[in-house]
């Protein structure tokens, strides 16, 4: 019973119940207002996506710039679902639907184009992605072609975007902690010595893939149920990037980088929309800075733990065992 | 019959300016293995200056295509020095994301000074508004000029490179960068002319865009970067001869499509083949495949 509080899934835990109930206080207090309230949205929604392509490009190596095209299909999918069936378990069955098909397209995309490497994936996977974003251009009679589909449904709230955001992250670490994610790392750090080892890299790389899929379809449907309205120039190449650059800066292997930068970024954001004009200028010279100066992203391949917390308040705790 | 003599001539047209853009990101590619994200924006660049003369300075097309080819050579190389050259040792992720971030730098720059509408060329006059029948093909003075400007600089591209020292050593560079350090060839030099000339070429096609479709914006550089890139990895990545051909075909493939089939699916046809090529020789038309080794 002594030991119970120092089991890590135990802290993690009673962090997240924190971080949920915190929240939820400051919205019920109208401290976080409507306003900030998309902003959160949008946080926890670029987290899901840059925890999930950093499955593939931080920890896989697979570096993939169509990240946007799987949102775009987990985001139509689900608000067709919904503009049909508009009840709450529509709404979760059009958040699974979107996820499922990104997923299989994942899938059958990855297992061609996964025997790439590097840049010629990267720019494959670009090509995909603009090939999904024209088809739903030209889908007119199914999605409106580009004028997008309006009036969705508004089902995501807090509560919500908590249980998906948290969930992804949960799944994606605890994959990574698996034989399958030290695979995907092995890969990553040699593919030739990984293969000589005995691990099926093909496999594992399509896993990996697939399972970014999923995510990157949960948080399109997200988006879609946020913000009622999707088009597809939502989801053209600058959104990949901007996916991408989340999880650079987080430091690519790093899942609470990622979160971190997900959620300092989005903050900049909202702080420069009132300067508008040079708010792409600013952005992309810190995106250069960071790269010439601190490559490897804000966290490199660390991760917070909860040993860095027992660390610092072991600093200002008296010493046990002297009183 | 006519149409398509037709719609191939425009195709060539096309395809002359997507060669130019590609012969810029074959070039750096075969050199230091990077996708150049920011030389579609030197295009852009290329077409404002190009628009700059001949509104303001009231200068021929001549003129105004040699001073674009010298800005763009600058603005090249300068974008060498300050954002990859310190990245020259740090990982190809690292180098690929501040291509991007130098790219939107260009790009919302050049939108906060010029103004992010549409700005549309003067029309052209005299010899230069001349068209062309040849038997129910019509043929414009601004294609001829194209396709003979492109061909022009693409004979003077393979005379720098095959017979001069400065393309030996990009050669050299572009095999095997450290043998030709040990050889004594200055390699940051040979890195910044391949931008310098890269850069002269996408400035170029970006003058000649700006003649044949009238208008131009800060943010026209993003899709015909990417197709003209798609031509360089068809005809073989880092071979010059491949992205002349990867730009003609793909031109011509683009032109075909809109012509006879649906004009909103030509992007998507461009990336189909891109993805297929990738799939079926990776190395490009005229690559050899490398074999790995451990």
């Amino acid at each position: 019973m002594k030991g119970i509080l120092e089991k890590n899934w135990v802290k993690g835990l009673i962090s997240l119940i924190l971080t949920f109930g915190i929240v939820q206080v400051l919205i019920s207090t109208n401290i976080i207002n409507d306003y900030l309230q998309s902003t959160l949205a949008t946080i926890c929604i670029n987290i899901i996506l840059a925890v999930s392509l950093n499955l593939i490009t931080g920890f896989t190596g697979q570096f993939s710039l169509g990240h946007a095209g799987f949102m775009s299909i987990g985001a139509y999918v689900c608000a067709l679902i919904t503009l049909n069936n508009r009840t709450i378990p529509g709404f979760i069955l059009g958040v699974f639907a979107g996820a499922i098909v990104a997923a299989i397209v994942g899938f059958l995309v990855g297992l061609p184009t996964l025997r790439l490497k590097g840049d010629y994936l990267a720019i494959a996977t670009l090509g995909m992605a603009e090939i999904i974003r024209i088809i739903f251009t030209n889908l007119d009679s199914i999605t409106n072609g580009p004028a997008g589909l309006q009036d969705i449904p508004q089902f995501t709230n807090w509560p919500w975007l908590f249980l998906y955001t948290a969930g992804t992250i949960i799944i994606i670490s605890n994959f990574i902690r698996s034989s399958h994610g030290r695979a995907c790392i092995s890969i990553r750090e040699d593919e030739i010595a990984s293969e000589a080892m005995g691990i099926n890299s093909t496999k594992n790389k399509v896993t990996a893939f697939t399972i970014g899929a999923f995510f990157a379809g949960i948080a399109g449907a997200l988006y879609a149920s946020t913000f009622n309205f999707i088009n597809p120039k939502i989801f053209d190449f600058s959104k990949s990037i901007n996916i991408l650059v989340i999880v650079v800066l987080g430091g690519l292997g790093s899942i609470s980088g990622s979160v971190i930068a997900a959620i300092v970024l989005e903050i900049i954001n909202t702080y420069l929309q009132s300067f508008a004009d040079i708010q792409m200028i600013l952005y992309s010279l810190l995106l250069v800075i960071i790269m010439i100066f601190r490559p490897q992203g804000l966290m490199g391949s660390k991760e917070i733990s909860f040993s860095v917390f027992g660390k610092l308040s072991s600093l200002f705790a008296p010493k046990k065992g002297r009183v | 019959m006519e149409q398509l003599l037709q719609q191939i001539i425009n195709g060539i047209s096309l395809g002359s300016i997507y060669a130019l853009i590609a012969l810029g990101y074959t070039m750096v590619y075969g050199i230091i293995k990077l996708i150049n994200f920011a030389h579609s924006d030197v295009y852009m660049l290329g077409a404002y200056i190009g628009y700059f003369c001949m509104t303001k300075l009231n200068l021929g097309f001549l003129p105004s295509l040699i001073i674009a080819m010298i800005l763009c050579t600058l603005v090249g190389v300068t974008i060498e020095k300050v954002a990859y050259k310190p990245l020259r040792n740090s990982t190809r992720i690292a180098v690929l994301i501040t291509a991007i971030g130098v790219s939107l730098f260009i790009e919302y720059v050049t939108m906060a000074i010029a103004g992010p509408n549409v700005r549309s060329y003067p029309p052209m006059t005299g010899i230069l508004a001349k068209n062309f029948d040849l038997g129910g093909i019509n043929v414009t003075m601004q294609q001829l000029i194209i396709l003979g400007t492109t061909i022009v600089l693409m004979i003077l591209l393979q005379f720098i490179v095959k017979k001069t020292r400065i393309g030996k050593a990009m050669r050299a560079v572009s095999l095997d960068q450290d043998a030709a350090m040990l050889m004594g060839i200055n390699v940051n030099t040979t890195i910044s002319f391949t931008f310098a000339l890269g850069s002269a070429l996408a400035g170029a096609a970006g003058i000649l865009v700006g003649i044949y479709y009238n208008s131009i914006n800060p943010l026209m550089g993003m899709l015909p970067g990417l197709k003209a890139f798609v031509a360089a990895v068809f005809g073989g990545i880092g071979i010059i001869p491949g992205a002349m051909i990867g730009g003609y075909f793909i031109g011509i493939i683009e032109v075909l499509v809109s012509g006879y089939g649906n004009s909103m699916y030509r992007d998507g046809v461009v990336f189909a083949i891109l993805i297929l090529v990738l799939i079926i020789k990776p190395a490009g038309l005229l690559g050899k495949n490398i074999r790995e080794k451990v």
